[in-house]
């Protein structure tokens, strides 16, 4: 495939390397997301799987190759610009403003008045009002709307920092690891909201959680060393002897 | 209303303290004070300007400036060689070898005026140059920094360095600027003598109106979208960044607005003391400001100026007795607040005035069940 040709993929990634001093932590790694498709990506730890995120997003730098997000080439962007093109990261710890309420993080992340001189003029409409409760109600924290966010679980924390991504409407939501530390309910009640949330976007989970794995994915990735080991659905990949031996088997 | 009530004042709480604190500085003091007392609260004021710069750069920015020094030094240069210019007619300085030029360049051998202090012969260049200038300076030094993403304690150390570097550029270049004596024998300003009684009066509510208004303007900054940003920065940058934000916009902005109150202040500091000197650019005064900001509580707009008050009393009344000790006085409690008192005064007056409203009403409500019961206990004995 050209790797200038446009595509009908929400993210198509080709020949991408990231080497640290050397270590390559991703090496040479194609990798397509269909529309409305949601993605688990497993491996075991160092596999790269944190850096492939942090690469999309901008936090990292690529070495070489393309990262192309509804045909447009996100590499030469900076952080706040693919954003703005419609990526969402959540990162793995659950990374919210734990000084400010619920309603006021979800404000915070509202995509409007992102400018210095738009946020101070930013007014909190009905309309701003309206859509933070739809959102706090989708991530069930409608009741905590003015708790301060620091007083909340750790799973109600991972939720609201999904919630505080969903208020973008992203096209394309990258969640690492989001059941980390959460009790077996809150797992649950999580894999129930990403089959919600991942209506009419492309998602793309890391997750350790086999469980959890199971009960989301469509298509699974597994990396190891910065490459591609296996890719399919749930039952080829549980099946494939290199995964067992690698990752499952331990 | 809900408007002014809400943006500019902070709701119920913050007004309440912006009325005490404006009965204050506009009544209480002007009627307990004599001028020369008054004149002294109108100096410390001045630096209370960079104070409350603080609370919006290091309080919900994060970002500590151990520089605010060079704006407010800044503003009272500008404001300075205007005054300086004046003071130096031809008929003033008829007995300098070149009459008409400030008496420290006719001391340096400078024959004629520079360019860049011709400019200051007009009052509005040097107002609009005050409020211009600094903020321009700042966005150099922010744009500089913020883009390449540095910060905390690398940008104290940077901010600290520039201090130096302008106190250093100040002293040497002393047929300029008037060196480590600064720019001094200000007397009037276009015609009016700024020394007498009724001008230290009028500037004293200058800037107590001034004060009022940028604590003002800071909290309309503080209570909106940005406000909240500012506080999200501080604690989670990479989130911000990853929400859309283009953070170092932001920072660059609060710097930029951080160094024209403080050049505000420096700018009122030389027309009520009556000369600008490099001791109020440098180490020292900018990390004082910093003490200011932490002693009266980072967070707090209004707590910040009594704490620059306190201080600087304390400095007056401890430096005449034990001058050796005042240096180790004010370190010793900027230590002592930030590790008891993170919030410094207005933390505590907050906890206390909590614990006291809460007392009130257990007694209130106390008062209210006696009450009750002896009512009730009436109604019993005379059943009609």
């Amino acid at each position: 495939m050209n790797a200038s040709a446009n595509t009908d993929f929400t993210l198509s990634i080709e020949g991408l390397t990231v080497s640290f001093d050397g270590f390559k932590a991703v090496d040479d790694l194609n990798f397509y997301l269909d529309k409305n498709e949601l993605h688990v990506v497993i491996g075991p730890n160092g596999a790269g799987k944190t850096t492939v995120l942090d690469l999309i997003c901008g936090k990292t730098k690529s070495t070489s190759g393309s990262i192309k997000f509804l045909n447009q080439e996100l590499t030469k962007l900076a952080e706040h610009e693919i954003v703005r093109a419609g990526v969402g990261r959540k990162f793995q710890t659950p990374s919210i403003y734990e000084n400010l309420t619920v309603f006021e993080n979800l404000e915070v992340s509202y995509p409007s008045g992102r400018g210095v001189f738009g946020s101070i003029m930013f007014k909190r409409t009905e309309e701003v009002s309206n859509k933070i409760h739809e959102i706090s109600r989708e991530i069930m924290l409608e009741d905590a709307l003015e708790t301060e966010s620091g007083l909340l679980s750790h799973g109600q924390k991972q939720w609201l920092e999904i919630g505080m991504l969903l208020i973008q409407d992203p096209q394309l939501l990258m969640l690492d690891e989001p059941v980390a530390g959460m009790s077996v309910k809150e797992r649950e009640q999580t894999a129930d909201l990403l089959k919600r949330i991942s209506k009419g976007r492309s998602v793309l989970v890391i997750e350790h959680d086999m469980d959890f794995v199971k009960r989301i994915a469509q298509r699974v990735t597994v990396l190891h060393q910065g490459k591609i080991l296996a890719a399919g659905d749930m039952e080829k990949i549980q099946n494939d002897p290199n995964v067992i031996e690698v990752y499952l088997g331990h | 209303m809900t408007f002014v009530y809400e943006k500019l004042m902070g709701g119920r709480s913050g007004l309440t303290g912006f009325i005490i604190l404006a009965v204050f500085l506009v009544v209480v003091l002007p009627l307990t004070l004599d001028s020369f007392r008054l004149n002294l609260v109108g100096k410390y004021l001045t630096y209370a300007f960079a104070a409350v710069s603080l609370v919006l750069l290091w309080g919900y920015g994060g970002i500590l400036s151990l520089g605010q020094g060079i704006f407010f030094g800044l503003g009272g240069y500008g404001m300075a060689m205007f005054l300086k210019l004046e003071a130096s007619s031809p008929e003033n300085t008829a007995i300098q070898s070149t009459p008409g030029i400030p008496d420290f360049m006719d001391w340096n051998q400078i024959t004629s005026l520079p360019w860049f202090w011709e400019l200051f012969n007009s009052l509005t260049f040097t107002i609009i140059a005050i409020l211009v200038l600094p903020a321009a300076f700042a966005y150099i030094i922010g744009a500089a920094m913020f883009k390449r993403r540095v910060g905390g304690v690398y940008f104290a150390i940077i901010t600290q360095v520039i201090a130096v570097i302008l106190t250093v550029l100040i002293v040497g270049q002393q047929g300029f600027t008037g060196g480590i004596n600064g720019i001094t024998d200000l007397r009037t300003m276009n015609g009016w003598d700024i020394t007498s009684d009724s001008a230290k009066y009028i500037f004293y509510f200058v800037n107590c109106a001034l004060l009022l208004m940028v604590i003002t303007a800071s909290r309309f900054i503080l209570t909106s979208k940005f406000g909240s940003l500012l506080l999200a920065i501080r604690d989670k940058e990479d989130r911000v960044r990853f929400s859309g934000y283009d953070v170092s916009n932001f920072k660059i902005f609060i710097f930029c607005f951080a160094a024209l109150v403080s050049a505000i202040g420096g700018a009122m500091f030389t027309l009520q003391v009556g000369f600008m000197s490099p001791s109020f650019v440098g180490i020292v005064p900018s990390i004082e400001m910093v003490i200011f900001a932490a002693v009266g509580g980072r967070m707090s707009l209004i707590g910040v100026v009594y704490g620059t008050l306190l201080i600087n009393f304390g400095k007056t009344i401890f430096s005449e007795s034990f001058p050796e000790l005042w240096l180790f006085l004010m370190g010793g409690l900027f230590i002592a607040v930030v590790m008891f008192f993170p919030n410094g005064l207005a933390g505590i007056w907050h906890d206390y005035s909590h614990h006291l409203t809460k007392r009130l009403i257990r007694c209130k409500d106390w008062i209210g069940n006696h009450l009750s019961n002896i009512t009730n206990r009436r109604a019993g004995e005379n059943p009609q």
